[in-house]
């Protein structure tokens, strides 16, 4: 800021003959260019930790990268798994120190053209001052940068190498080495019949599924939250807490419970509901088409009460001037609700809706628990219900392979991106950025 | 005059027709939501072990399940009570303090790869950790962290940064800028101005994340699934679908009662809570 102040103050160059090309050029060396402008505390620390950086992992990192070409020479002896896991961390770690290098570079060339600027290099006490407080933000991100890489982005770096690999349970580390097959298991699951048969049908579901059991789950929640919300209604307060009960208990308990219930043979739905009145039993967990069916009945009775307190939320917030103009005007109660109601829902709940459909699309819980993607069809290696996370877990621990699972991966990953990319343009706090 | 006084009246006919449809709507949906929950615990009261035969409301009740789970030599049911409390626990202190930390940065200073940082916060918390379970597993098999619950611990933490931080710097965000900027006026460091004014001022979103991140080890089950090997390192998600899972009608009624434990405290949480629970979740996503 100060430094901004000075340059409008007097656009002069007061020392023209310091040079900040040269200062950016010495610190190809790290630590050079800070030397040159005068700033000689910080260019030796930044010397030795650069230094030390490459004593240290130079080694690591050599090796790292190579084994991420070779992923390893003599079977047996080579884990590919292992060379895999260190060339990506290799590969993570040298972009760190790139950047690093990078901002290096930089500091010297602005420190340099602020020096021609007239401006003082800073005592030593303050430059600790000014260090510590440009590098506060980034002691407060490390802890957590740090886990999320480990924890969050590696896994995915790997998960996507894996696709481009040919780890099966034919060919599994450590007895056998694995090979760069390109986007061979991409195009096997395009072009071998039953990949693609499966592929195609899994994927549909999944659509089908987010969509439908989504959409119902909101009308559901909509239409019981304007129903609750009428004056005349008494124990409301009642009525609304066992609505929410469905949301309160956790869900992997009333999935198994539902699994019972719908059970083909000994269910309470089909002894006591659909036997007594149609004469047979509905196949709930053997038939593809029932067990969807039954699938989307389960989420819309898991899924209501969340959306349902949201929106109740808001009809208490909606001042009643509204309705009582447009009582004026002689609307209906459609148009109240259509031009009223809807819109106010719709605004201030919006990016939790969207989420809701993001949480079916990857719902793995309900769809495992309540048949384990069943039941199994003939001529597909995926379940009747399997939804995409659904197949790529039992492609990885039912049949383990490894390479398939993370080629539907990386295209459910794709999935998303493009989902999540259209979500960004609208979110707010991209275009609310920095109006403060 | 004759209109005036046919139209109450019908208007009141009206009206009670419309309650009783309401009511009977909310009855058929009092059922549909109760049925399942009233069965699960008229199930857990049947002293035999299988789903056949069982009765919703049986002729001759008993606790022997519930006896069963606590003191049975080959019940490991506490043993999953106490793990999933320990995973529980440490999940969310850890995760609320990075995800308080990372979140304050964001909201307050401005620095160089703030904005990409961000970005990528938005575009990981699109990503479900589950996308990556493949290798998750092959990768904590090789760390040795398979089957433990340290392994599960980083997991939950690391997958809870991204959405979280979002939701508290969105908090943050909505703290006036003011306050912090007097304080430092004053001569407050930045440690000070975030553990005095920002912290306390948060405690709503705070308690949000960490109830969040209390609760998911109780609900989750794949992760526990893919991490967790052995029966004594088990959650209790896990333990009890293995119930169910290895022989199917076997051991129903013992699942319906451990079930039953472990869903009647943490409803009771979520009940009372709800309102807290909702309006954070809301704040944060508009605001964020």
């Amino acid at each position: 800021m100060a430094a901004d102040k000075e340059k409008r103050q007097q656009n002069v160059l007061q020392r023209p003959q310091h040079n900040s090309a040269l200062a950016a050029g010495l610190s190809i060396i790290p630590g050079l260019g800070q030397v040159y402008n005068k700033r000689y505390i910080k260019g030796t620390i930044l010397f030795i930790l650069f230094a030390a950086f490459i004593i240290a992992l130079f080694d690591f990192l050599a090796t790292g990268l190579q084994g991420l070409v070779t992923l390893g020479e003599t079977p047996r002896e080579d884990d590919s798994r292992v060379f895999l896991s260190n060339g990506i961390l290799s590969v993570i770690l040298l972009t760190f120190a790139l950047s690093m290098y990078g901002i290096t570079i930089q500091d010297a060339y602005k420190d340099a053209k602020r020096i021609q600027l007239g401006w003082k290099v800073p005592t030593i006490k303050e430059g600790f001052k000014n260090a510590w407080d440009t590098s506060f933000p980034y002691l407060l991100v490390g802890p957590g940068l740090a886990l999320l890489i480990f924890v969050v982005v590696f896994p995915l770096l790997f998960m996507f190498l894996l696709a481009f690999t040919n780890y099966n349970l034919y060919n599994a580390p450590p007895a056998n080495l694995l090979e760069w097959v390109g986007f061979s298991n991409f195009t096997d699951l395009f072009m071998i019949a039953e990949w693609r048969a499966t592929f195609l049908n899994v994927l549909s579901w999944t659509l089908i599924w987010t969509f439908v059991a989504t959409s119902l789950q909101i009308a559901l929640a909509m239409f019981l939250a304007i129903l609750t919300n009428d004056p005349r209604l008494k124990f409301k307060k009642l009525i609304r807490t066992v609505f929410i009960l469905p949301w309160a208990v956790p869900a992997f308990v009333t999935i198994l419970i539902f699994s019972a219930i719908f059970n083909d043979n000994f269910g309470a739905i089909n002894n006591d509901i659909i036997e007594p009145i149609f004469g047979s039993g509905i196949p709930w967990l053997t038939d593809p088409f029932w067990t969807r069916f039954a699938l989307i009945l389960i989420q819309t009775w898991l899924g209501f009460p969340f959306v349902y307190a949201l929106f109740t939320g808001v009809l208490q917030g909606i001042s009643s001037d509204w309705y009582e103009a447009a009582d004026m005007d002689g609307a209906n109660r459609w148009q109240k609700f259509r031009n009223i109601t809807f819109p106010h829902l719709m605004f201030a709940t919006a990016p939790l809706l969207i989420m809701q459909y993001s949480f079916n699309f990857n719902n793995f819980n309900i769809i495992y628990l309540f048949n384990q993607g069943g039941p199994a069809i003939r001529g597909q290696n995926a379940g009747g219900s399997d939804i995409l996370i659904s197949w790529v877990y039992s492609l990885t621990f039912e049949t383990q392979q490894f390479n398939m699972a993370a080629a539907i991966s990386i295209i459910l990953g794709l999935l998303v991106a493009t989902f999540a990319f259209f979500q960004f343009r609208r979110s707010r706090s991209f275009k609310e950025e920095g109006t403060f | 005059m004759s209109q005036t006084t046919k139209k109450p009246m019908s208007r009141k006919k009206k009206n009670t027709l419309e309650l009783i449809a309401m009511y009977s709507i909310i009855g058929v949906m009092f059922v549909i939501i109760l049925y399942p929950l009233l069965w699960t615990l008229g199930l857990s009261l049947n002293p035999g072990r299988g789903l056949f035969g069982a009765e919703m409301i049986p002729t001759d009740w008993s606790l022997v399940h519930y006896e069963w789970l606590f003191f049975s030599e080959n019940s490991d049911y506490l043993t999953w009570y106490r793990n999933s409390l320990i995973v529980a626990i440490a999940t969310s202190a850890f995760a609320t303090m990075i995800v308080c930390f990372t979140a304050y940065a964001f909201s307050r200073y401005r620095f160089k790869g703030r904005k990409n940082g961000l970005y990528a916060f938005l575009l990981l918390q699109m990503f479900p950790i589950l996308m990556a379970m493949v290798a998750l597993y092959i990768l904590l098999n090789t760390v040795g962290l398979l089957d433990t619950l340290t392994g599960l611990i980083l997991i939950y933490v690391g997958g809870a940064i991204p959405m979280n931080a979002f939701l508290v710097k969105g908090y943050f965000d909505s703290i006036p800028r003011e306050l912090d900027e007097s304080a430092k006026i004053d001569g407050a460091g930045h440690f000070r101005i975030f553990f005095q004014i920002l912290l306390p001022l948060a405690k709503p979103i705070l308690a949000v994340v960490a109830l969040f991140n209390f609760m998911q080890p109780f609900m989750d089950f794949l992760l526990p699934r893919i991490v967790l090997r052995s029966p004594e390192n088990y959650t209790l998600a896990l333990g009890l679908f293995n119930f169910v899972n290895d022989e199917f009608s076997n051991n129903f009624t013992r699942f319906a009662a451990g079930s039953i434990l472990i869903a009647v405290p943490i409803a009771a949480v979520y009940l009372f809570l709800q309102r807290y629970l909702i309006s954070g979740l809301a704040s944060g996503a508009t605001k964020g």
